[in-house]
């Protein structure tokens, strides 16, 4: 283990409340939590309990301006607010912010690093700060960090199931024989699916990482953004289509395919043995390798804590 | 559920070994696989030796190797006009390796679709397709190994609305892909699209073509396309 950072963490829903309460177990100090609207902030580490609790009960983490973490005395900024489109904010500026101050920033946030890459790698150029953003793609997963060890200019393409919710609600509706509709309300009450599942279910947020996988195989090359993608989702996926895969030994799943070509996102017949064929919230990547054949990668790719684990990975990666 | 078109067998044809593969139609011709013309007949099953010897007659490399090649011919609906059409095979020793004959199919022409596999040298079967020709056959495709790949699709959307014939009889008519069979999965009631698995014998090479068709065609009619991954992901 490396040592200890001390950390601000902005955004307070399952993955920044995660970071905060597993800080400890990685050997690391919590300053400054943040949600939209407040903050705690205390140079001794804030009392991690007591404001996840807090969070829960009132709505709101301390007393604080929440502006007043990005200012604290931090090493890490831990930038875990919701992921926006287009200019990425406010996660854009927090990393800014941070950057300026020449702090490290680990992001598990996409859209700085799928909307504005040229921009944080700039930013990044000009700071004595690092980013990085393993938990932006693919949750617990260790798919940027494997790139790089690789190299990215031995990595030809990653493709992969990246998005939980389509893959829980694509293979229910081909072992169970149910629509679409149905298993969309399951995935609602078992929490799997949002009250809104747009992001998910049309594709954006599995083309989102497949952006930045893109970005991080161009290697400063050229940049992607979302606009760059083909897109598709998976609402217009009936039950026949899956009973005709099967009857073929085959499977559809959401494929996300990323090059330094552009990037490609929608359901594909896949073999129902393969390696993408992943079942329920189950992720998988799939890199292929100039020099080390195909290398799957799979498990978790979202939840509080396995997000979580990427981010504290981070921190503990940080020179 | 059901398949359209083709026989429901129709994808036991692109396996390699097996008696269905000789499967051949009884109103076509007085073609009988076992015996009756002995100058037919000599050119079915195993012939290597004969092939081998004649390869190295023309020299080494694989140019001069038999190779399998698929041909496609059209013949009239009447008796005896298989029979003509395979004897210019054995006269110039090409070794028949199948006949498929799809069944109830008929062309704009009104003509029986044929398709036949054929092992000889390149050359040989150049010789082939001419003495076809001299003999009045009807030869709509001829080439080595023509359909070497496969490649299947879903269509989603309203299959049955969007002329589901037209969407087969435009692909068949794409030179580097032949509809080999089709299931069409309606169900009746549900309220949801219906789908269409087609499976789509392509030239080597000639996938990406095959599916750039598909994609015009499904964008045509308003269907979506479920396609197969490409560059290896498994």
């Amino acid at each position: 283990m490396t040592e200890g950072r001390r950390l601000a963490v902005v955004g307070a829903g399952a993955v920044g409340g995660s970071v905060v309460d597993l800080a400890a177990a990685y050997g690391h100090t919590v300053v400054a939590f943040a949600d939209s609207t407040s903050a705690v902030v205390d140079t001794e580490g804030i009392d991690a309990d007591a404001a996840v609790e807090r969070k829960a009960a009132e709505g709101h983490v301390g007393n604080a301006d929440s502006e007043d973490a990005l200012h604290a005395d931090y090493d890490v900024l831990v930038e875990a607010t919701p992921t926006t489109l287009g200019d990425a904010e406010p996660g854009f500026s927090h990393l800014r912010t941070a950057l300026e101050r020449d702090r490290h920033v680990v992001l598990a946030n996409k859209g700085p690093v799928a909307e504005r890459y040229g921009d944080v790698r700039e930013l990044e150029r000009d700071s004595d700060g690092a980013v990085r953003f393993e938990a932006t793609v693919g949750g617990a997963i260790p798919i940027i960090s494997t790139v790089e060890d690789l190299d990215p200019s031995h990595v030809t393409a990653a493709r992969g199931v990246l998005n939980g919710t389509a893959n829980f609600i694509l293979s229910r509706m081909a072992a169970e024989g149910i629509d679409y509709e149905h298993v969309l309300a399951e995935a609602q009450d078992l929490g799997v699916a949002e009250a809104d599942p747009t992001f998910d279910v049309e594709g954006t947020d599995a083309a989102l990482k497949c952006v930045i996988l893109a970005n991080v195989l161009a290697a400063g090359d050229q940049e992607f953004t979302l606009d760059d993608a083909d897109v598709g989702g998976i609402t217009n996926v009936p039950g026949s289509a899956l009973e005709l895969a099967a009857e073929d030994g085959r499977t559809i799943r959401l494929v996300g395919e990323a090059t330094r070509d552009g990037i490609r996102v929608g359901p594909r017949l896949v073999p129902q043995n393969a390696a993408l064929a992943v079942t329920g919230t189950r992720n998988i990547v799939q890199l292929e390798t100039a020099h080390a054949g195909q290398l799957n990668l799979s498990g978790r790719g979202a939840g509080g804590e396995a997000t979580a684990s990427a981010v504290l990975g981070d921190v503990g990666r940080l020179g | 559920m059901y398949a359209y078109g083709c026989t429901p067998t129709t994808a036991s044809r692109r396996r390699e070994t097996g008696p269905q593969r000789r499967r051949i139609a009884p109103d076509i011709g007085p073609w009988d696989p076992v015996g009756r013309d002995p100058t037919v007949t000599s050119t079915l099953g195993s012939d290597a030796d004969r092939e081998d010897s004649r390869a190295a007659d023309e020299g080494p490399g694989s140019d001069s190797s038999p190779q399998p090649h698929t041909s496609r011919l059209e013949l009239a609906d009447e008796p005896g006009e298989l029979l003509a059409a395979l004897k210019p095979i054995s006269e110039n020793g090409g070794n028949l390796l199948s006949i498929f004959h799809e069944r109830g199919n008929v062309t704009p022409r009104g003509r029986i679709p044929v398709e036949v596999d054929v092992e000889a040298t390149p050359g040989r079967f150049e010789t082939i397709v001419a003495a076809l020709r001299d003999a009045g056959v009807n030869v709509v495709q001829a080439g080595a190994e023509q359909y070497a790949e496969e490649l299947v699709v879903v269509l989603v959307g309203d299959i049955v609305g969007a002329d589901l014939s037209d969407t087969l009889r435009r692909m068949e008519a794409c030179p580097s892909a032949s509809v080999a069979d089709v299931s069409v999965n309606a169900p009746a009631g549900r309220g949801e699209s219906s789908s269409a698995r087609l499976r789509l014998a392509t030239r080597a090479g000639g996938g990406s073509e095959a599916l750039e068709t598909v994609r015009d065609l499904a964008a045509e009619k308003g269907l979506h396309v479920v396609e197969p991954l490409a560059g290896g992901g498994v």
